[in-house]
């Protein structure tokens, strides 16, 4: 059943939301793909250490990162945006954690998660990273040692506030990126009115 | 099954120019079982390996460990490094370990891979860690930390957050990814 008020909230008695496409268009185009993207988080999980554990759990059904959306864990750089690095980096495994997060498509976002992926714990030795923010850019730090999954859960959600409000910029306004632009080869002529139309 | 007393008789028996000082193994100055460990110089020691492992009454065909220890500022300790090589006979369930010190500067000692090929990565890992070098060794590279670190992190007199190695890597920024 289509209703033919625009209110793009609106729900029929049926459940079904309802609205018009011009309506939906103008919806996003206002809140940009954050939306949907913040709703769509692929993590590719760094598990190094315990906090490992800790965010199967958070993957699993008792916590269920699902219901935030990121469930689709991804051990391909290539197909997830959002790094969680979860637990110790040995100096030795830097220049790896770097080319994942290269190899990661834009947009991207780094969770560092854990007292030693944040600042290298109790192992303060000559072999492990005191805190990958030295070599990667870190948007959210989640602490504990290890952090409950609620923890973690909450760093997820921080990542979508700050897509929400927009403090991280796409890859072109944020400065980096291919700055590649594609444009057609053909241009079609488009009509101005409709009366061109007929 | 030869006691450890049997074990030190035969290779005094055939090595009767060697000071074997055997001593049993402590563990915070208590005895650690009935175990015996062997002083063999480093000139001698591929020379002994290889008896132990061939006599019929020992037959060491298990290389179960090769580690070093740092006795800098040990108390009453003479030499510097002390290479340990701990030996299992399967065929006659018994053990002995062997200890051959070296010191500064330039310590060495001879290979043992061409006795037991397990040797290797563990003489890798005493290189990599203790700075001692194996003399005929096949790819004495380091294993465990990475390729541009210099220092020998177990020895005793290197401090344990490092000296700066960690501080050098390559950092990835937001623009250069």
């Amino acid at each position: 059943m289509l209703k033919h008020e625009y209110n793009p909230h609106s729900t029929s008695n049926d459940d079904v939301v309802t609205t018009r496409l011009d309506k939906l268009v103008n919806f996003f185009s206002n809140t940009g793909p954050a939306w949907a993207r913040k709703n769509s988080l692929w993590p590719l999980p760094f598990a190094t250490a315990c906090c490992g554990i800790e965010l199967m759990a958070t993957g699993a059904s008792r916590y269920d990162i699902g219901r935030f959306g990121a469930e689709a864990m991804r051990f391909s750089p290539r197909q997830s945006d959002l790094l969680i690095c979860a637990g110790r980096v040995a100096i030795k495994m830097m220049p790896v954690l770097q080319r994942i997060y290269q190899q990661m498509t834009e947009p991207k976002w780094v969770i560092s998660m854990g007292a030693c992926a944040s600042t290298g714990g109790v192992f303060d030795t000559y072999a492990v990273v005191q805190g990958v923010d030295q070599f990667l850019p870190v948007d959210v730090y989640v602490p504990g040692c290890p952090p409950r999954p609620e923890t973690l859960i909450e760093g997820v959600m921080a990542i979508q506030r700050m897509l929400d409000s927009g403090e991280l910029k796409n890859s072109a306004e944020r400065g980096r990126g291919l700055r590649m632009v594609v444009e057609p080869l053909v241009q079609v002529a488009v009509p101005n009115s409709a009366a061109e139309l007929r | 099954m030869a006691t450890q007393q049997e074990i030190i008789d035969i290779l005094a028996q055939r090595f009767g120019d060697i000071d074997f000082a055997p001593a049993p193994l402590l563990l915070r100055g208590k005895l650690a079982g009935r175990q015996m460990h062997v002083r063999v110089p480093a000139g001698r020691l591929i020379e002994v390996l290889t008896y132990l492992r061939d006599e019929p009454r020992c037959r060491f065909e298990q290389l179960i460990d090769l580690t070093c220890v740092d006795y800098l500022n040990f108390p009453d300790a003479t030499d510097r490094f002390g290479v340990i090589y701990s030996l299992l006979s399967l065929t006659h369930n018994h053990r002995i370990w062997l200890k051959c010190f070296v010191n500064d500067p330039n310590p060495t000692v001879p290979t043992a891979t061409k006795i037991w090929k397990g040797a290797e990565w563990m003489e890798r890992e005493v290189f990599d860690m203790f700075g001692v070098r194996f003399e005929g060794h096949p790819d004495l590279r380091r294993i465990l930390t990475w390729d541009s670190f210099e220092a020998h992190p177990l020895r005793k007199d290197y401090p344990l957050r490092g000296k700066g190695e960690r501080e050098n890597y390559e950092v990835i920024s937001r623009d250069s990814a």
